[in-house]
């Protein structure tokens, strides 16, 4: 199969999921969309990691897992809290870090 | 000569940083023990310098007590010191003035009321004396310094104990009441601040620049003055004309900032005008001089065929501050603000100097910084003393006050006689010095900035006729006198005035091999005279 | 005796620093040791005098240095002295007449509070003009030359509680300052063009030069010029002179007639042979000489102010001088010779109207005097003598003096020697004039005394001895110097190794000249007799004529001053303040407020939703993917 075809989907994914982070208001969605976007980079990573023939790809995938992983805690974390305290999960609520 | 083993221009700066940390952290309720703390790490200070001073040999090296270590390789940034005759006078200048500078402010920073409770470990007077310490270290840097890099460091970091100085610590004799004091004396602060660092900035970027020009020609990129000047001299650094110009353009205007040259001057008097008197002497006196050492050590230094190029609009512009500001001071109806115009004018007369490029004149210039520093001192420090007991800094509040306060007006008149330069006080000597170097070289120029002289009288005259003579005002009636700790001040400041306007050939001596080097740095040899008449 | 003469400038300092930072302890002793080193320093002089005169003429210069005041590079200013025959006479002046007037103000001043700070001032006066006159180079004269300024600012300003006082003490150092910028720049100039500006080196070189330096020196003479114009208050530099009578008397006679104000005529003198070498020069100074000599007498004439008037007699004769000086060599021993003579007479007169203001309640309006001569005789004495000696009576020292003035203008020749001399002539008739309207109104005729402004009545008494002893000797000096001079030409031998001019008779028949000049003291005499003595002088003065009021007023110079000057500068002033503060920070200001305004819509776009941060970063991503793209195409 055309590895090619596997970069299309990595286009369209991130795609998908830059679109979901700026039009979608519930923060639980603009975060899956975020993972939707670093997936679709792993995906374009593993990809080139086979074209090219090395492994710089897959250890980079790796790596971006780890940071996704410590980005979902810090993250709900973030948003759990700001849920609690605002009882909504829009991120249009949250707007007080302006002048 | 230099004995290597010990590095005295290292402790000579550390000791005041030091003594800032000890002051510092001196309990809030020992306000004494964090005065004489701070003056005591001055007084050492001072004493190194003076070591320094006499241990320095005009014949010898150029540079002495040298110190070089490497601090950041691969940048090729050195901790360079050392000091050539002019920076050896700045150094005791500034370590001289400190503790005068102290003496008179040894209240000004107490709390108005004892502060218990939560606020108790507010500790003005701590925070005054060991910024005013930090102050000194860095300026003590700055003339020592003999890396463009490590230099440029001081000469910025200075601003910010200095803006703390200026915006912390005001002048409490305001005619505006509280409020308009701490919103005018924020103003000056951030003035201060700003025009300082956009001067600064712009330094930075020629650093750079000059960093770029060695690393490209010389394949390793260095900071250090001596090793840009023997490139230089080799021919291996060669700059081209319209580079050398942007960087000298570069270096002087953060200095022209500092010193301050018109039109950039505007800050000074709003900073001198707005912190208390001791602060204004620490400005003018000391902080304000490390812009123009700097044109003489960096500008002409490293940038000669520059300088000359750039110097007959800098001689205009010199002259033109000399006029401008003695004008603005006699328009003046703040004390204050009158000095700081009359320093201004000075100013002019230190830069027309230095950029005379003849021996009278650069020697001049340094002598000059020296005494304007030393006569600055006396009058502004006078000057406090006098506001604080009027608590009004308007001219028109006073009047009459030789006649309740003899010894003040008796000692503020010679502050003034020596602003305005009368033979026999130590200005005069490097006032004419500087009129003759630069007169030999643009006559025209030369008598323009004599016109100067009257001027000086003019303010100097009329402040002291509307202060000091006339029927006794109702405000300055209950006027006192002297006091013992503010005659310490004044009388070794007036002593000083005296002696090296009658024997300034000690300081001529060290200053003198150390201008003929710049000279040749910038490949000018007086000119000589028509018909040499000398038997 | 080298030594002798740094001790000689010593003795005052000495006595200025002791008196001036001992405080208040020396209240009681403090007159008493500025007096005694008064007298020490004359005594020196004497001393180097006798040992001067014992020595041939060629011989008589000593020199001294003591070290090094400014070294740099090729500008060295020594610490000299040069005591050659011109300071000698000068020295002698000065600690002589300074020492009789340090004697008179013990009395005068005995009721002042601040006795030993005038002692103090004027045994500071002293030192600085005894170095003025001894220097050996104009580095140094300048020193002392400012020195002597600000003593006369010091005292002149004395009385500072007075604001009159401190306005003309500030005006005097201000228009002295005007002058100092020409010393200044003749220094200068000597410099760049000898590289030198001792009198040894300066001098010579300045008669030997070429014509290519004749611009130069040219130059040099016209800055010695405006020097001299403002020390001697010479026209158009004379306001501060009328003013500076705010001063105690003692001042005004020793400072404002007797010494510091002939300093020009020195400094002109001693330059010479730079004089010499630039015609264009000598013109200027003799026109000066020449103004200055009819507007002072002409002001003189018109002042009811005792000391005022004597003020404008002291401009008039400086003016005399000047114009000797003006002369060439011929003229230069005049001019000192006139000077001298002026010394002891001017001092008399000025102490002599000490006097009567000690005696009359400190009144000085001549218009309140009348009839004193009962009441204080001795003061009569010395004063007429005084009087006589400066109309230029025959035989009276100024009657020699002058006469050789008004000579050797006669004897300049051509239609200049008629101009020089007439206005010489016609200045002393009025000389006559005004000085024959003091006497008469002072001592002569009814009393005209009203109480002063507390209500006491004036009481008119003779002053002490210790006033009146100075005074007897000075009018001494003013009945026999100009004689003694005179005699074999004495004085003419005496300064030919530094004026060079030797002819000791007139240059001209002086039959004639001294015959006119004698007319016209006559007419100047008679026509004030018939106008103050013969009828009597009304208490207010009358409205006057066009010239009389002008005259009043100083000729307008003052309102000139104002207008121009004074006004003029405070506009100037006024609008730089205004400008600095507009436009000069108006720019910066100006600058940092259009960066706020910037930044204050700029700031529009943080609007605190996360989303459009999102975009705005995803914009910026793409802008630069699009534009590393297009540089890899390119």
């Amino acid at each position: 199969m055309n590895p090619a075809n596997y970069l299309y989907l990595a286009a369209l994914l991130f795609t998908i999921g830059a679109a979901g982070v700026l039009i979608r208001r519930n923060a639980i969605v603009v975060f899956m969309c975020v993972e939707l976007m670093l997936n679709a980079c792993n995906l374009a990573f593993v990809t080139f990691s086979r074209m090219h023939g090395n492994l710089d790809g897959q250890v980079i995938a790796f790596f971006t897992m780890v940071v996704a992983a410590a980005e979902v805690v810090v993250g709900l974390a973030i948003i759990v809290s700001i849920f609690r305290s605002r009882h909504s999960a829009s991120v249009d609520d949250a707007n007080l870090m302006k002048l | 000569m230099a004995d290597s083993s010990f590095p005295i221009l290292t402790v000579t700066a550390a000791l005041p940083a030091a003594g800032a940390i000890v002051t510092a952290a001196v309990p809030a309720a020992r306000k004494a023990a964090a005065r004489y703390t701070a003056l005591a790490f001055s007084l050492g200070t001072l004493v190194l310098s003076l070591i320094t001073l006499f241990r320095f040999d005009p014949q010898g090296a150029r540079y002495q007590f040298t110190e070089t270590h490497t601090w950041v390789k691969s940048f090729g940034l050195h901790y360079d010191l050392g000091v050539d005759g002019i920076g050896a006078v700045m150094v005791a200048l500034t370590a001289l003035l400190i503790p005068f500078v102290m003496l008179a402010g040894w209240h000004d920073a107490d709390p108005l009321e004892d502060v218990t409770g939560p606020n108790r470990r507010w500790r003005p007077t701590q925070g005054f004396f060991a910024l005013i310490l930090a102050v000194e270290a860095m300026v003590v840097l700055s003339f020592e310094a003999t890396d463009v890099f490590l230099f440029y460091i001081f000469f910025e970091a200075m601003l910010i104990p200095m803006y703390f100085l200026i915006g912390g610590f005001g002048d409490r004799a305001h005619a505006g009441g509280e409020e308009e004091a701490s919103r005018q004396r924020s103003y000056a602060a951030v003035k201060f601040l700003l025009y300082n660092l956009a001067g600064g900035l712009i330094m930075l970027a020629a650093v750079i620049g000059l960093y770029a020009a060695t690393a490209k020609q010389l394949g390793t990129g260095t900071f250090a003055l001596q090793d840009i000047l023997n490139a230089r001299a080799s021919g291996k650094l060669d700059l081209a004309t319209s580079t050398e110009r942007w960087l000298f353009l570069g270096f002087f205007f953060a200095f022209a900032v500092k010193a301050p040259l018109w039109p950039l001057h505007t800050w000074l008097p709003n900073a001198m005008g707005e912190s208390t008197a001791p602060v204004a002497v620490l400005i003018t006196a000391v902080v304000d001089k490390v812009g123009t050492f700097a044109m003489l050590r960096f500008c002409l230094q490293l940038f000669p065929e520059a300088s000359k190029w750039a110097t007959p609009v800098i001689m205009v512009l010199a002259v033109i501050s000399v006029l401008y500001g003695a004008l603005l001071a006699v328009g003046q109806r703040d004390i204050k603000r009158l000095i700081a115009y009359a320093s201004v004018s000075h100013f002019g007369f230190i830069i027309l100097g230095i950029f005379a490029m003849t021996s009278q004149g650069q020697s001049g210039a340094t002598l000059y910084m020296v005494n304007h520093g030393i006569s600055t001192a006396a009058l502004m420090l006078v000057a406090g003393f006098l506001i604080s007991r009027r608590g009004s800094r308007l001219i028109a509040d006073f009047g009459g006050v030789q006649k309740v306060a003899p010894v003040l007006a008796g000692t503020f008149l010679i502050g003034g006689l020596a602003t305005l330069s009368l033979p026999g006080l130590a200005p005069f000597v490097s006032e004419f010095l500087v009129l003759v170097g630069a007169f030999s070289r643009y006559p025209a120029l030369g008598i323009i900035a004599t016109l100067g002289i009257v001027l000086a009288a003019l303010y100097v005259l009329v402040l002291y006729q509307r202060t000091m003579t006339g029927p006794v005002k109702a405000g300055v009636a209950g006027m006192s006198d002297l006091k013992a700790r503010e005659l310490v001040v004044v009388t070794p400041l007036i002593a000083l005035l005296l002696f090296l306007g009658v024997y300034p050939k000690p300081v001529a001596d060290i200053v003198n091999p150390s201008v003929q080097h710049t000279l040749s740095d910038v490949h000018k040899t007086d000119p000589k005279p028509a018909l040499e008449a000398k038997k | 005796m080298e030594t002798l003469i740094g001790l000689l400038v010593a003795a005052p300092l000495l006595g200025a620093a002791v008196l001036l930072i001992g405080g208040r302890r020396l209240d009681r002793s403090g007159h008493l040791l500025g007096t005694l080193l008064a007298l020490v320093s004359f005594a020196f002089a004497v001393v180097l005098f006798a040992d001067m005169l014992g020595k041939s003429a060629d011989h008589r210069t000593l020199t001294s240095t003591l070290f090094t005041w400014v070294p740099v590079e090729s500008f060295q200013a020594q610490v000299g002295f040069q005591l050659d025959q011109l300071s000698m006479t000068f020295v002698l002046l000065i600690t002589g007449v300074g020492s009789l007037i340090h004697i008179y103000s013990i009395g005068y001043m005995e009721h002042d509070e601040n006795r030993r700070k005038f002692f103090g001032f004027l045994n500071l006066f002293l030192a600085a003009m005894l170095l003025l006159v001894l220097a050996d180079n104009y580095f140094l004269l300048y020193a002392g030359w400012e020195g002597v300024g600000l003593a006369s600012y010091l005292l002149i300003g004395f009385w500072q509680h007075k604001p009159s006082a401190a306005t003309a003490a500030k005006k005097a150092f201000l228009v002295n300052r005007v002058g100092d910028i020409g010393l200044s720049v003749a220094i200068m100039l000597m410099f760049t063009t000898f590289g030198s500006f001792t009198f040894a080196d300066v001098l010579p070189a300045a008669a030997k030069a070429g014509s290519a330096q004749h611009a130069t020196i040219t130059g040099i003479g016209f800055m010695l010029l405006l020097a001299a114009c403002g020390k001697s208050a010479q026209v158009p530099l004379q306001s501060w002179l009328g003013d500076a009578m705010e001063g105690p008397t003692p001042v005004s006679a020793l400072i404002h007639a007797a010494t510091m104000v002939t300093a020009g005529v020195y400094l002109i003198t001693r330059s010479g042979a730079i004089f010499n070498a630039a015609p264009d020069a000598q013109v200027a100074v003799v026109t000066v000489g020449a103004v200055t000599l009819l507007f002072g007498a002409i002001v003189g004439c018109a002042k009811d102010d005792i000391k005022k008037a004597l003020a404008g007699s002291t401009m008039s004769q400086i003016g005399y001088m000047i114009m000797a000086a003006g002369l060439g060599p011929i003229g230069y021993v005049f001019a000192i010779m006139h000077l001298v003579t002026h010394g002891f007479f001017k001092a008399g007169l000025f102490l002599g109207a000490g006097s009567v203001m000690h005696g009359m309640n400190d009144e000085v309006d001549m218009r309140r005097y009348g009839g004193l001569r009962k009441f204080m005789p001795i003061t009569f004495v010395t004063f007429g003598l005084g009087y006589l000696a400066i109309i230029g009576f025959p035989g009276l020292s100024g009657f020699f003096s002058k006469d050789k003035i008004i000579e050797a203008a006669f004897a300049k020749g051509g239609t200049e020697g008629w101009i020089l001399g007439g206005c010489a002539m016609l200045g002393a008739a009025i000389t006559a004039f005004y000085m024959t309207r003091v006497m008469l109104m002072t001592f002569f005729g009814e009393k005209r005394w009203v109480p002063d402004a507390e209500g006491h009545e004036p009481h008119p008494h003779e002053s002490p001895s210790v006033m009146t002893i100075p005074m007897i000797i000075l009018a001494f000096g003013s009945v026999f110097a100009g004689g003694l001079f005179s005699l074999n030409s004495r004085f003419v031998h005496w300064l030919e190794p530094v004026t060079g001019y030797s002819e000791g008779d007139s240059p001209v028949s002086t039959g004639a000249v001294t015959a006119g000049t004698l007319v016209l003291l006559v007419v100047g005499v008679g026509i004030a007799w018939l106008m103050y003595g013969r009828r009597p002088v009304p208490a207010v003065a009358p409205r006057g004529s066009l010239l009389t009021r002008a005259a009043r007023r100083d000729l307008l110079q003052d309102d000139f001053n104002h207008v121009v000057l004074v006004r003029g500068g405070e506009h100037l002033t006024r609008s730089l303040v205004y400008l600095d503060h507009s436009l000069v920070d108006g720019v910066v200001n100006g600058t940092a407020a259009s960066v706020g305004g910037l930044s204050g819509r700029l700031r529009k776009l943080q609007n605190g939703y996360v989303r459009s941060y999102a975009v705005s970063m995803l914009g910026g991503t793409a802008v630069v993917v699009a534009a590393t793209l297009l540089m890899r195409a390119v």
